[in-house]
């Protein structure tokens, strides 16, 4: 125990500050005033895999190493999408993933974003469409915000998220409140 | 006729040119085999220790089916042939001594429309999203899928009585992790039987690659499962550069093993933290995941990526590394291989982990040498398997790495091996950068001929990646099968949770962590 408090001690803190909106990656403007209104700066994120090659899962994981520190930002994965208020989804959609994620957005409740992470996932990337590949994430569900990238890396990732919860045309999220 | 004779059967068709010689990999031999031939050489390679490395099917330039199956023993590598006549639709199976055959050979079916003998005919990789009668690596046009595909009603096996229950688990899982169906049969919080439903993430790769030159298929096979993409695309590459018959600068060779090293580095770190949060130590989380950016970021800082998705490409890597970035890296290991060791020392000192590690999900060495538990797994089970001592490619000859073993074959073992990969990959990290010789890091290959035939087989930090490539006409792929060592893991788990309490599933099957998409394809 008395190693695990030094190294918890000896670390510090060693979160970096968020990085700014992107309004390039806003596919769509739906004016989520609503649900800005009903979050706040609390945000519940369901992460789906619908056919990625892993690649985004890992860069995806590391918004939770104390270096971008997703949750400080009072943004948090969920295990159930009817917890959730965004999707966040990779791979070109696999179409045996196809019934389930359709099943997982309208297990989503309303009002809902949804953020496509990586290549595949903004236009199908290298898999493309074919008999067992539905392409691009927007060719089954709604999408609000994508990030390119192959695998985009951990601070696209949070500028795509951060660009879903702002306002259209809002600059920089506020600052790191629950740090 | 034992093991040894196969493998000196296949020499001498090798030499006279009547099998299709295996280019690429070191210490590989084809041999094509008549139908009745092909149990048999099956049963001997099982009773000689051999080991299935892959079965896929594919089809000559004549359109002719031929079924192959790679086995790997102390001689070496040998990839079986047996042609099929146009009549026949099916050929012997083989799970009776690879069990690990079985998703294998209904792969097959579902892909190429070739059936074994062998029992179990449900379909693996299709669903419902294309009709039984589409293979789609025969059929040329697809077929126009269902508006939305409907749930298929895969035929999981009944587990009855007293107090039996049923927990379906996935698609979509509780975590940021890939998609897959397991299905439990529990008697309390027993679980007496699970079953795994996999295939959910196939999107096509291996009839993809056809629609890819030659020179350019490393980008996919980079793909097929992004924490592999070192293995994979160096896989695919050793096959081109066999069918090219070009061999790679050292400094290349090098160059690429650094990488490999580097992405088990990466992968084991981020595990082992994964499997302390599984096990309620999300400071294990918070420190490994720490420690892995800051190596992934060394990683970019010198070699332009945090993960080397397209830096092996044919005729060596796309960058070259500076002498900045070599002692950028080495500066990284020197300080994250100190706080390696503190963690392991907290590791293994905390009871709560060890209660939760030791004897949880055992395979024993008997059941893994029976179901062909390879790589990372399998050497926690006693099966001392490494690509990279047994069946040296440059430039592992030279730098001799020392392979870790374990017996216990629970999840405190397979941590333990994990950590002493750590250990070792980072001397030969450190060892790499030493020793790098200089010279040219890419050279231009020339586009392989038609017909030829290449085999690739890299140790990844989770096994053997193994990749069979043919050359079709134009400099175009004509097949490629890749295969992760998933397939032979994934069955083990089944068996590894049997008594095991169904809380203690995710630990169990993160100290496995296999790939989805390396197996679904």
């Amino acid at each position: 125990m008395f190693k695990t408090l030094r190294q918890i001690g000896h670390i510090g803190i060693v979160t970096e500050p968020p990085p700014p909106c992107d309004e390039m990656l806003r596919v769509a403007d739906q004016l989520q005033s609503r649900i800005l209104e009903v979050l706040g700066r609390a945000l519940c994120i369901r992460a789906i895999d619908a056919g990625s090659c892993n690649g985004c899962e890992l860069e995806i994981h590391a918004l939770n190493n104390p270096l971008y520190n997703i949750e400080g930002l009072g943004i948090r994965f969920v295990a159930s999408p009817r917890h959730a208020d965004l999707l966040l989804i990779t791979g070109p959609v696999a179409k045996n993933m196809e019934l389930a994620l359709r099943r997982t957005y309208d297990a989503t409740p309303d009002p809902k974003l949804v953020v496509a992470i990586g290549d595949c996932g903004c236009a199908g990337g290298i898999f493309g469409e074919n008999y067992a590949s539905c392409g691009r994430v927007s060719n089954v569900i709604p999408v609000d915000v994508a990030v390119p990238g192959c695998p985009p890396n951990p601070r696209q990732i949070l500028s795509g998220i951060l660009t879903a919860i702002s306002r259209a045309g809002a600059a920089t999220p506020g600052s790191r409140s629950a740090v | 006729m034992a093991l040894q004779g196969w493998f000196d059967r296949a020499g001498r068709q090798t030499e006279s040119n009547m099998g299709a010689a295996i280019r690429g990999m070191p210490g590989a031999r084809g041999l094509t085999v008549a139908r009745d031939e092909w149990r048999q050489a099956a049963e001997d390679m099982a009773a000689g220790g051999g080991r299935l490395l892959a079965h896929w099917a594919s089809r000559d330039a004549d359109g002719r089916n031929i079924v192959r199956a790679a086995f790997i023993a102390d001689a070496g590598v040998l990839v079986l042939s047996l042609p099929l006549t146009a009549a026949e639709a099916g050929y012997p199976g083989i799970e009776q001594w690879f069990p690990a055959a079985n998703r294998m050979q209904r792969a097959v079916a579902d892909l190429s429309g070739l059936r074994t003998t062998d029992a179990d005919g449900r379909p693996w990789l299709r669903h419902a999203a294309w009709p039984a009668s589409f293979h789609p690596l025969i059929d040329v046009s697809a077929p126009s899928s269902p508006a939305m595909p409907a749930m298929d009603n895969y035929a999981f096996v009944p587990v009855g009585g007293d107090g039996v229950h049923e927990i379906p688990v996935g698609p979509v899982h509780a975590g940021i992790i890939e998609p897959g169906h397991f299905r439990f049969s529990v008697v309390g919080e027993k679980v007496l039987r699970l079953e795994e439903r996999l295939g959910y993430v196939h999107k096509g790769i291996e009839r993809r690659f056809t629609e890819f030159p030659l020179l350019g298929g490393h980008r996919l096979a980079a793909r097929v499962s992004g924490d592999s993409a070192v293995a994979f695309s160096w896989a695919y590459c050793q096959a081109v550069e066999g069918i090219a018959g070009e061999h790679v600068p050292p400094r290349a060779a090098w160059l690429r093993a650094l990488a490999l090293e580097l992405e088990r580095l990466a992968n084991h770190l981020g595990d082992i933290g994964a499997i302390g949060n599984d096990a309620g130590f999300a400071f294990g989380l918070a420190q490994f995941s720490r420690i892995k950016e800051q190596l992934l970021r060394a990683t970019e800082q010198a070699l332009g990526q945090r993960y080397l998705m397209d830096f092996v490409v044919p005729g060596g890597t796309r960058v070259d590394l500076s002498s900045s970035g070599a002692r950028l890296l080495a500066e990284s290991i020197g300080s994250i291989m100190p706080e390696v060791d503190t963690l392991r020392t907290i590791y293994d000192e905390h009871a709560g982990l060890r209660d939760r590690f030791a004897g949880a999900g055992v395979v024993t060495q008997a059941l893994a040498a029976r179901l062909g538990l390879t790589g990372l797994a399998g050497r926690a089970s006693g099966q001392g398997f490494d690509l990279r001592c047994d069946l040296p490619c440059a430039p592992y000859v030279d730098l001799a790495p020392r392979k870790v073993m374990r017996t216990e074959g629970d999840v405190a073992a397979r941590v333990a091996v994990r950590f002493d990969e750590v250990a070792e990959s980072a001397r030969l990290v450190r060892r790499i950068l030493e020793g790098l010789p200089f010279g040219l890091h890419l050279v231009d290959l020339s586009i392989p001929g038609e017909g030829g035939l290449g085999a690739g087989l890299i140790e990844g930090w989770r096994g053997p990646v193994f990749l069979a490539l043919e050359a079709g006409a134009g400099g175009m792929i004509r097949r490629c099968h890749p295969h992760d060592p998933s397939w032979q893991n994934w069955p083990v788990i089944e068996h590894a949770v049997i008594d095991n309490i169904v809380p203690d599933f995710p630990l169990i099957n993160k100290s496995f962590n296999l790939s989805y998409s390396g197996h679904d394809l």
